[in-house]
């Protein structure tokens, strides 16, 4: 799916009633099956985007498009994750997985079904029956990613979905993510704070400018797909790192 | 990962239960439960051995007992009980139901908080004692009037504990609900109403006991059957080992829907006792 914002502005309103502009104006495309990684600093706005693409929040000005129709509401297409893995506490692994299936009504033996064979690529092999309380940030990270992949989004929305993970197992979280992005055909818009994480696992890495965010720099990475860890080690890899890093000092 | 798996299913092992629950009480004490009501018991029996009050001030152990077979072979335990049972039950109903509906449309329009809180806040202030008559005069002797009474107690802190449990569901879930498309229905059922169940627990407990102490003082202040009625009759006639009688009835009353809604508790929020042991 194609997804494409132009002349985007979100504008908030201070406490004493001034304005305060969060992002924009700005305008971009997002081919069908691409990989975006959005990096900036903090507070210009790149969550008000995922949630204006995401449909939870109307834009001030300018318009996002799926498709080139215009973004209304939520749309059963995209799926979103956030920093937090929002889970519901009182739901098992499997039912927290499940539950975009039972909102849309699939049966239980149905929706469990689909969810059962979501958990090997997961990595949550006998944790099917566990509660959120029971489970690390990292697994609760991978119930949170089996949830949105179960609606099989054509738009895959991430909000900083790994910010909250230690190194090691941030890394191999996103090299998972990256396999299943890469099985699903879906269209990926992912914020980050990690340079050699969008680096590693997006076409196009966008900087943002300082509040309200800006698009200054767009950076293709050309390296070739599939891509794995050792793809790091590559001189390429390090140039790409430089460049975004170089955009980033400037913003 | 893997030894997360292993820790787990290690655990899960170890504990020969489906998940890990507290450790059990020691055998202290379990047994210390026990020897509240049995010193209590015995110091109430020495009192009376020594005789320093007259037996209508204090009866004996002995005589209570016997009052409590009497009433029950001649079956009028059954019958004040049952009348006060159902106008506890009654209240308790009437009363989690308006509050929990009102609780609900108040966490969700902030403007009927405005709108009623002066109503709600005045009544809460007032005692109950003092317009208990008000309320037999509207609703007459019978039932009723108690249920009314005790809906009145129990529907403060039900509307109250609901306010806090729907406004603290988190602000990302209802975003997760409202990007998977739920229905207003689904938001309720799937999200507000299990968010909000250990608030709502909490406050059936607290209920559940005021409801008791709303039908008593319906009863005191005009009735002619219940355990509280009991109590005023056996008081005039200074029958004080009936008093106890009935007096305890209340108190098993208390205690059994006090029990009804913890062992509620305890299945509704097994998945509060299942915590992570590695990270
Ligand atoms: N609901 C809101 N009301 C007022 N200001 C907001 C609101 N949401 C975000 N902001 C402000 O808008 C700016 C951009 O926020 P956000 O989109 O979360 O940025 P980012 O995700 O890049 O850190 C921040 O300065 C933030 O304080
Ligand atoms: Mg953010």
């Amino acid at each position: 799916m194609r997804v494409s914002v132009r002349d985007l502005q979100v504008t908030y309103r201070a406490p004493g009633g001034l304005a305060l502009p969060a992002l924009g104006p700005i305008s971009f495309e997002v081919e069908p099956e691409q990989f975006v990684a959005i990096v900036g600093p903090s507070g210009c706005g790149k969550s008000s985007l995922i949630r204006v693409l995401a449909g939870l929040q109307k834009p001030s000005s300018g318009s996002a498009y799926l498709n080139h129709q215009p973004i209304q509401e939520p749309s059963s297409a995209v799926g979103l994750m956030f920093q937090d893995s929002n889970l519901m506490p009182w739901r098992t692994v499997i039912d927290n997985i499940a539950l975009p299936l039972e909102l849309a009504g699939v049966s239980k033996m149905e929706r469990r079904a689909q969810a059962a064979d979501l958990i090997p690529q997961l990595g949550l092999e006998g944790f099917e029956e566990a509660y959120p309380g029971e489970l690390s940030g990292g697994m609760a990270q991978r119930v949170a990613l089996g949830r949105v992949l179960i609606q099989r989004p054509e738009v895959l929305l991430l909000d900083e979905p790994f910010g909250a993970l230690d190194a090691l197992t941030r890394e191999q979280i996103s090299l998972d993510l990256l396999q299943l992005w890469q099985q699903s055909g879906a269209t990926a818009i992912m914020v980050t704070h990690d340079i050699r994480e969008a680096v590693l696992l997006a076409d196009r890495v966008f900087v943002f400018s300082q509040r309200p965010g800006k698009l200054i720099a767009d950076v293709h990475i050309t390296l070739p797909r599939p891509r794995h860890s050792d793809d790091m080690f590559n001189e390429a890899f390090g140039d790409f790192v430089r460049q975004v890093r170089a955009a980033i000092d400037r913003a | 990962m893997l030894a997360n798996v292993l820790s787990y299913t290690l655990n899960k092992f170890i504990s020969n239960e489906k998940y890990v629950l507290k450790p059990r009480r020691s055998v202290v004490r379990r047994y210390a439960l026990i020897a509240t009501p049995l010193t209590v018991l015995a110091v109430w029996h020495f009192i009376t051995l020594l005789e320093l009050f007259p037996v209508f001030i204090i009866p004996s152990p002995q005589a209570v007992g016997i009052k409590l077979i009497a009433v029950i072979q001649d079956g009028r335990l059954w019958l004040h009980m049952g009348v006060t049972l159902q106008e506890v039950l009654g209240g308790l109903f009437l009363g989690v139901s308006v509050g929990m509906i009102l609780g609900y449309l108040i966490a969700h329009i902030p403007v009927l908080e405005d709108l009623l809180s002066p109503i709600i806040v005045a009544f809460q202030a007032t005692p109950i004692l003092a317009y208990a008559p008000l309320l037999v005069i509207w609703f007459g002797t019978g039932i009723t009037g108690k249920m009314i009474t005790g809906a009145l107690v129990v529907f403060f802190p039900m509307l109250m504990n609901t306010i806090v449990g729907i406004r603290s569901v988190p602000e990302n879930l209802r975003d997760l609900m409202r990007v998977s498309r739920a229905s207003r229905w689904q938001l309720f059922a799937k999200l507000e109403l299990p968010a909000a169940m250990p608030v709502l627990l909490t406050g059936l407990k607290t209920s559940a006991t005021l409801a008791v102490i709303g039908a008593v003082v319906g009863e005191f202040v005009t009735a002619n059957a219940g355990l509280g009625y009991w109590v005023k009759v056996a008081r005039d006639s200074y029958d004080t080992p009936l008093v106890f009688v009935a007096v305890i009835s209340l108190t098993v009353i208390a205690l059994s829907l006090y029990g009804a809604v913890s062992l509620l508790e305890r299945r509704l929020l097994a998945w509060q006792r299942r915590h992570r042991l590695v990270d």
